[in-house]
This record gives C-alpha cells, sequence and structure tokens, in this order.
C-alpha cells in the first residue's frame, strides 16, 4: 500500500517541507531534555524555530496564489493515511505562529531570568517547542482527528507553561487548573463532533468529508456535530462567553509565555473554526444566514462591547490586555458573519494584525515586570521617561490596538467596516467605531500613567538590556510596517479568503 | 423508524449510556467544589466520549477484525470497524496526559494555597486582589 499515487518516493528537501515544519520543532523538544544542558537548551530552541520559519516562509511562497500543496505521511494517500494540505490560509497562519515564536525567543532569554529560576529553564524551553509543533500541526494538518491531537499538545503544554508564573504569582497554579478543565471540556466536545462526522461519513480526511458532507445540511447529526466542534473550538478560541478560563490565564503566567499564546494559541482556534466553517461544513451549509447572524454575529459584538468595558476598569495593564484580547476575538468573528470576501479578509488579517500588536503589547509588559516588578499602573507611572524606549515601543502598539492610520490595527479595522457596509449593515460598522472608542479609552489609561505621572521618587528604573529591546521593537516595527506596506498581508489574507468561499476541494 | 418505540429504545442503548455517562460527568465537573472531583467528573466525561466511538465501530455479526495468520481472508467473514478502536486508543493516552497533570496540578495548589476546594481558593485570591488594588490605589494616590 505504502507509495501508491506515488510513482517514486522522492526525497528531495522542498518535497518534504510540510512535514518538516512539525518535525523540526517536535525532534528539538526532546533532544533539549536529553542533552539537558541550560547552555544548549535556548540555541537548539531558537535554532529549530528559525528553521521553522524559514520553511513556513518558502510554503507561503508556494501557495499564495492560491495552489495548493498535499503532503502525504508516509506515502500513505488519503483519505486512508493522514494528509498535510497547505493553502493561502494556513500558510499564513503558520507564518505567524513560527514567526512569533522566532521573535518571542531571544526576548525569553533574558526575560526568563527574571521571572523563572534557573533550574526550570531547559524544561521549560522543551515545553515551548512541544506548544509550537502543538500549534503548527493543528494548522497545518488536513485530517480532522489529527487536528485533536495536535491540540491537545499545544493545550498540554500550554498548561504547564502557563502554571510556571507560580514561581511569582500563586494564582498562576489555579488559573491553569481552570484553564485544563475548560480547555479539556473544549477539546472533548470538538472529538465529539468528529465523532459525529465520523458516523455519518465513515472518513475523517477533511477534503473527503467535504465532499461526503455535501447536501447533508437537513442531517441532524451533522448539525449536532457542527455545534459540538463551534462549541469546543470556541473554548479554546476564548469566544465570549466561553472566556473566562483566559483573564487569569494571560494575566499570571510568566510574559514570555503570555506573548506567545496571546499572539498564536487563540489565532490557531479562530483558523481551526474557520476550516471547519468553511472547508469541512461548506459555505453553502452555513447560507442559511442563522448560525452566523443569530447565534455568531450576537456574541462577537456582546465581546467587542463587554470585553473591552472590562478591560477600561483594570489596574493591570496586564490584565487589561487579556480582556482586550478576548474583545478582538469578537472582531474576528464578527468577520466571519459578513459572510463575504472582503468579511473573511477582514479575518485573516485582523488575526495576523492582532498577533503582532500583541505580542509587541505583551513583551513590553516583561520589559515592566523585569524592571518595576509588575504591569500596575500605579508601578508604570513615569516609566515614559525612565524606560524611553520600552514605552514608545508600547505606545505604538497600542495604537495598532486601537486602530489608528498608519497601523496594522488599522488596515484590519478598515476592512471590517467595509465588509460590514457592503452587507448594508451600517449599524455593525457603527459599532465597531465604538468599540474602538472604548479601546482608545483603555490605551489613554496607558498613556496616562506612562507619561503624565510622575515617577515614584526614589525609584530609577532602568532600560532592558538589548536582548529584549530588540525584540520587542521588531514587533512594534511590524505594527508599523504592516499599516503601510500591505501588499503581503492583504493578497495572502485574499487568496486564502477566496479559497474558503469557494470552498475549494482540489483533487489529491 | 418511529421515535421513542421499545425497539427504537433498545436499538440505541449505547447512544443512551453516552448521554447519561456524558452528562453525569459534566455535572461533576461543574457542580463540584473538589479539585480532585472535578478531575475524577472530566474522566467520566472523557470515557463517555470513548464509549461512543468505540460502540459506533462494531457491526452486527462482526468479529474482531484479525485477518487469518495464513492471510486467506474469507470474503464472508464480517469484521467490525476497528478504526474508532485505534483512534480512541491516542484519546485515551491524551486523557492519561490530562489527568496526570490535574492532579499534578492538585498537588502543587495543596501546597501553595493548603486548600483543594474550590471556594476557598476563590475566596484567597479575591482577598489578594483586594488587597493588590488597595495597595496600588494608594501608591497612585500618594503620587497624585
Amino acid at each position: 500500500m505504502a507509495g501508491d499515487g506515488l510513482n517514486h518516493v522522492s526525497m528531495t528537501l522542498t518535497e518534504q517541507l510540510p512535514i518538516l515544519q512539525v518535525l523540526v520543532p517536535f525532534v528539538a523538544a526532546p533532544l533539549i531534555v536529553f542533552i539537558g544542558s541550560r547552555s544548549l537548551a535556548w540555541p537548539i530552541a531558537f535554532a529549530s524555530s528559525i528553521a521553522s520559519f524559514a520553511i513556513a516562509v518558502l510554503l507561503l511562497g508556494q501557495v499564495i496564489d492560491g495552489d495548493v500543496i498535499s503532503y502525504h505521511i508516509g506515502g500513505w494517500a488519503p483519505p486512508l493515511g493522514i494528509e498535510y494540505r497547505v493553502d493561502a490560509t494556513n500558510a499564513f497562519v503558520l507564518l505567524l505562529i513560527s514567526g512569533i515564536s522566532s521573535v518571542v525567543l531571544p526576548f525569553a532569554r533574558a526575560s526568563l531570568s527574571a521571572e523563572l529560576p534557573p533550574r526550570k529553564h531547559t524544561l521549560f524551553y522543551a515545553l515551548f517547542m512541544l506548544c509550537l509543533t502543538g500549534l503548527l500541526g493543528v494548522v497545518i494538518t488536513g485530517d480532522a482527528f489529527n487536528v485533536f491531537v495536535f491540540l491537545e499538545i499545544s493545550s498540554l503544554s500550554t498548561y504547564v507553561l502557563i502554571a510556571q508564573g507560580a514561581s511569582r504569582d500563586k494564582r498562576a497554579l489555579s488559573s491553569a487548573y481552570n484553564y485544563l478543565i475548560m480547555g479539556t471540556i473544549g477539546a472533548t466536545f470538538f472529538v465529539i463532533g468528529i465523532g459525529f462526522l465520523y458516523m455519518t461519513t465513515g472518513t475523517l480526511n477533511m477534503a473527503d468529508l467535504a465532499v461526503r458532507l455535501e447536501g447533508q445540511g437537513d442531517n441532524r447529526t451533522v448539525q449536532a456535530a457542527f455545534a459540538f466542534i463551534v462549541v469546543g473550538i470556541g473554548l479554546k478560541a476564548a469566544i465570549y462567553p466561553l472566556h473566562f478560563w483566559l483573564p487569569n490565564a494571560y494575566t499570571f503566567a510568566p510574559s514570555v509565555v503570555t506573548a506567545f499564546l496571546a499572539a498564536t494559541a487563540t489565532k490557531m482556534a479562530i483558523y481551526v473554526l474557520l476550516r471547519f466553517m468553511f472547508t469541512v461544513f461548506q459555505p453553502a451549509f452555513l447560507d442559511d444566514g442563522i448560525t452566523l447572524e443569530v447565534i455568531i454575529l450576537p456574541f462577537a459584538i456582546m465581546a467587542m462591547f463587554a470585553a473591552s468595558l472590562s478591560a477600561v476598569f483594570q489596574r493591570d495593564l496586564k490584565r487589561m490586555l487579556a480582556y482586550s484580547s478576548v474583545a478582538q476575538i469578537g472582531y474576528m468573528l464578527l468577520g466571519i458573519t459578513f459572510f463575504s470576501e472582503t468579511g473573511l479578509m477582514a479575518t485573516i488579517v485582523h488575526l495576523f494584525n492582532h498577533g503582532i500588536t500583541k505580542a509587541a503589547l505583551f513583551m513590553g509588559v516583561g520589559c515592566y515586570v523585569m524592571q518595576v516588578g509588575g504591569g500596575f499602573y500605579s508601578q508604570l507611572s513615569g516609566a515614559g521617561k525612565t524606560m524611553p524606549w520600552t514605552s514608545a515601543a508600547v505606545v505604538v502598539a497600542a495604537l495598532s490596538l486601537v486602530g489608528i492610520p498608519g497601523t496594522a490595527g488599522f488596515i484590519s479595522k478598515w476592512l471590517l467596516i467595509e465588509a460590514a457596509l457592503d452587507r448594508g449593515w451600517w449599524i455593525v460598522a457603527l459599532l465597531v467605531v465604538a468599540s474602538s472608542l472604548l479601546a482608545v479609552i483603555y490605551v489613554w489609561r496607558l498613556i496616562e500613567a506612562l507619561y503624565l505621572s510622575q515617577p515614584a521618587e526614589g525609584k530609577t528604573p532602568q532600560e532592558v538590556p538589548m536582548g529584549m529591546l530588540l525584540p520587542l521593537w521588531i514587533m512594534a516595527g511590524a505594527c508599523l510596517y504592516f499599516g503601510f506596506d500591505t501588499d503581503i498581508t492583504l493578497s495572502a489574507s485574499r487568496s486564502a479568503a477566496q479559497g474558503l468561499l469557494s470552498g475549494s476541494v482540489a483533487v489529491h | 423508524m418511529d421515535p421513542m418505540t421499545t425497539e427504537f429504545i433498545l436499538g440505541h442503548v449505547n447512544y443512551w449510556l453516552f448521554v447519561i455517562l456524558m452528562m453525569t460527568g459534566l455535572y461533576i465537573v461543574i457542580a463540584k467544589g473538589n479539585l480532585v472531583k472535578k478531575i475524577v467528573g472530566l474522566n467520566i466525561f472523557q470515557v463517555s466520549v470513548f464509549m461512543l466511538y468505540i460502540s459506533v465501530g462494531k457491526i452486527s455479526g462482526g468479529t474482531a477484525p484479525i485477518f487469518p495468520l495464513d492471510m486467506q481472508i474469507d470474503p464472508a467473514v464480517i469484521y467490525s470497524n476497528p478504526l474508532p478502536h485505534v483512534l480512541i486508543l491516542t484519546a485515551i493516552v491524551v486523557g492519561i496526559a490530562t489527568t496526570s497533570l490535574g492532579l499534578a496540578l492538585i498537588v502543587r495548589i495543596r501546597e501553595e494555597f493548603d486548600t483543594i476546594e474550590e471556594d476557598r481558593i476563590e475566596e484567597i485570591e479575591h482577598d489578594m486582589a483586594l488587597a493588590e488594588i488597595a495597595y496600588h490605589d494608594a501608591q497612585s494616590g500618594r503620587q497624585a
């Protein structure tokens, strides 16, 4: 059986890129543990992360025009074998995840020494690599059950990474526990959904599922499967009101972990949602409008307002950003509900832009934690003068969070409003603007603390080391760069949106 | 098949068991305040899904999906579907990892909070949050 459908087993490296994307960090994790050397752990992690990033760039280059790469694991042809399937949508998300990881790791080196006892560093990097493996695997795979396996690899390592915050605050343990309970319920719901799909179709390959689910829209089992999958992934993506694990988990995790997770984990979940809604269930299944307009739209808008409002009243920058993340997930969902090319483009672009924005902001928090011991506004007062470079980067990213013209955040908000007006939903467009005003308020509170209050007497926090400042500025720079040069983000998201909406299932 | 006939109810007995176990598990996770009991509930919840998968792999009259050693396969023999079993093998491993990690976290929580009751932990966290807010408000008050 092995090798069927392949004329010869080609071993050129280019053809093996999809599996290497996942394999490189996956091998790095046990390697770090077995070598067991603290001085080698970081270089191995960083090298494999850079390698993943390079692979993601190559893959995106191959598929940005709408091509699809199908990789058969072990030469077993789908639908029997597991298939890795790369198209514009997931290549873009792969790029985001591996890119964020490559920028966050150099930051981790300095930041961890302030937040974690040295004896834990080696295992920390191993877990970080496992988490990266899981995230990349979920995104690249074309097999529904494989999604679950990688989802749990990333989730289990995430729970441990969050619990590492216990060296600073014991509440990290209870938030990790709560996330474990919620995350496992979500994953199990997801498996129930997959089970129902398997009962109906007898296949687990996404492309094959799509073909066999055609015209099954009235089948109760399929409808139940859809509901279980959306709720299960909704828990992982922290869709309002399934977000209760998120604020505590992000607040008490080590800063590096928060920066990495906020930029990647929820984005990965949104990607899975898109993939299942549009590729597996097909746009025709969603076309009744009820799922999107009656169920998802209200929750998206509630997230935008309720979570933003919670963010306004926080005293801790890290917790404020966590609530703002929940609100931003609302924007991504809103893009889906428009059910149009521009709407999906907005979702995918926002997924990317918000990823880089939040990575910059949470890295900024990591700098403050290192120098002034925390992210409370009272501790940040006057930091604009004592830590000018850090604070400037934080402000740039914060402006991108609001969506000020010239920043990445503006592009995605603009697309969202354009998509809303295309649909004639001008009230929704107004609501997007109104919720952005809430973002102005919470960002203003931050700027007020940084620049308009005096530093506490007797305290002169210094600027953070270059190893932290550089990654922070790379991300802040990216927030500006993608605000002006939108070629990459818009063309990738346009092919992605077109691919999703056409429900294209290319032949193997 | 008409719903709610005896035949319908008996014919779907695996689904009824699945629903009852699933709801029992989910109820324990939500309703119990003891962290260990929550993990037990989570296990029951997961096991219900394992049962759902395995039971749908069964084919009436089907035998264990093992080919004879000489590979002389008799086309008349019906085999049960082995794939769901394999999938659930993976899911069981994931379930064990989740359980052990959850229990390990509970040990650490017990060390730090001196309790494994959710109510008590929430009380402690609430007090910590209030103390933090009071402290930082006083700090910013001094600066103003």
